[in-house]
């Protein structure tokens, strides 16, 4: 049943996750977490921080593990989890392998029409909504711990959550080099 | 060389080693596809550049869906998609096979105490510089505090967000609009 579940949210992330990568995460960490209940938050976090070190996009990366994590989750086995996987993967290609050849095939034509630009137009400030929704959400215990759980844990996430966001804004370092020395500060300060 | 197995040996190596997502890919794309291959050409690419951008998707997704159908209709496409997702899904099975049974471990337990912080930053990130290219006004500047609100305070799900948000755009664009 559940990779049923996997295939209609996933396919759903696909048909409605507009700018990009970091645009669908927000409907990822929301289908994943917040309704499915399929990864922790934290676990997601963990997805996220993967997806981007390692090559290739990070839609495809993300639906991947978290097809993975989520049949492991649910108490299945590896091979069970590989197929997990798999359809999340599948899942989530469908509708832009769909949509593509449509537009290609017959609504080139359309894409520069008053009415397919007026949806654009709309769509283009709500993703910024979006990707500000994902990281409100992720701003969790499980993700920054509380100042009365690990004062001390609670100070130094902080401090990395500035550090990365000034770093990557103004200074325009390089994630993967920010997550790696942030995985570092952690190993020193946190362990 | 079969340009099934030629179109997808180039867009395997696109996905193979191209770190930083689907926008880091675009250039990598281009000197593949544009320059050393000539399977569109640089206007056609441009174009469709901006129209995979605006659908929903995985970006680098649809590029290479595009391009495959251009080459050879929907077979092209399925290979071009096929060589694009395959290497990530491969690594990242193989990642989270590994990172199952080292998840408890106390070292890289520490080791992503450290990471999460970072990584909520970096999605924080995204959200500055897409304001900044979607040219928010004082008109527009309250969707994105709406939308994102709603979501995290009242549990609205985005799929409801983007509904709503094309259907007012479209319906500003074609029936407000041209009466003002």
């Amino acid at each position: 049943m559940i990779y049923l579940y996997l295939f209609i949210t996933f396919f759903e992330i696909g048909v409605f996750g507009f700018g990009g990568g970091y645009g669908m995460l927000s409907l990822i960490q929301n289908e994943t977490v917040e309704h499915w209940h399929w990864l922790t938050s934290s676990q997601f976090t963990d997805i996220v921080a993967v997806s981007q070190m390692t090559p290739g996009p990070i839609g495809i990366n993300s639906a991947t593990y978290c097809g993975y994590t989520a049949v492991i989750n649910a108490g299945g086995s590896v091979p069970m989890a590989m197929l997990g996987s798999a359809v999340a993967t599948f899942a989530l290609v469908l509708p832009s392998l769909v949509l593509m050849v449509l537009i290609s095939k017959m609504f080139l034509k359309y894409m520069h029409t008053v009415g397919v630009q007026s949806v654009f137009a709309g769509l283009r400030p709500a993703v910024v909504g979006l990707l500000a929704a994902a990281t409100l959400l992720l701003c969790t215990k499980d993700n920054f711990s509380a100042p009365s759980e690990n004062m001390w844990q609670f100070c130094i996430s902080i401090m990395l959550f500035v550090a990365t966001f000034v770093g990557t804004l103004f200074f325009k370092i390089n994630p993967i080099k920010m997550i790696l020395m942030s995985g570092f500060a952690g190993l020193l300060l946190l362990y | 060389m079969n340009i099934y197995l030629e179109s997808f040996k180039t867009f395997f190596k696109i996905g193979m080693f191209t770190l930083g997502g689907g926008y880091a890919m675009i250039p990598i794309i281009e000197s593949e596809v544009v320059e050393k291959h000539k399977w569109v050409s640089k206007e056609e690419f441009l174009d469709l550049i901006a129209i995979a951008q605006s659908c929903p998707g995985v970006f680098a997704i649809n590029i290479s869906t595009f391009i495959g159908y251009k080459l050879r209709k929907v077979r092209g496409a399925i290979s071009c998609t096929l060589g694009t997702a395959l290497p990530s899904f491969l690594i990242i099975l193989l990642i989270a096979m590994f990172f199952h049974q080292f998840q408890d471990n106390a070292i890289v337990a520490s080791i992503f105490r450290g990471i999460r912080p970072a990584v909520v930053a970096l999605i924080a990130v995204p959200t500055f510089n897409l304001a900044k290219s979607a040219q928010l006004t004082w008109t527009t500047a309250w969707i994105p505090v709406v939308g994102a609100l709603a979501i995290w305070a009242l549990g609205v799900s985005p799929i409801i967000i983007i509904l709503a948000a094309g259907l007012f755009g479209w319906m500003y664009g074609t029936l407000i609009k041209p009466t003002e």
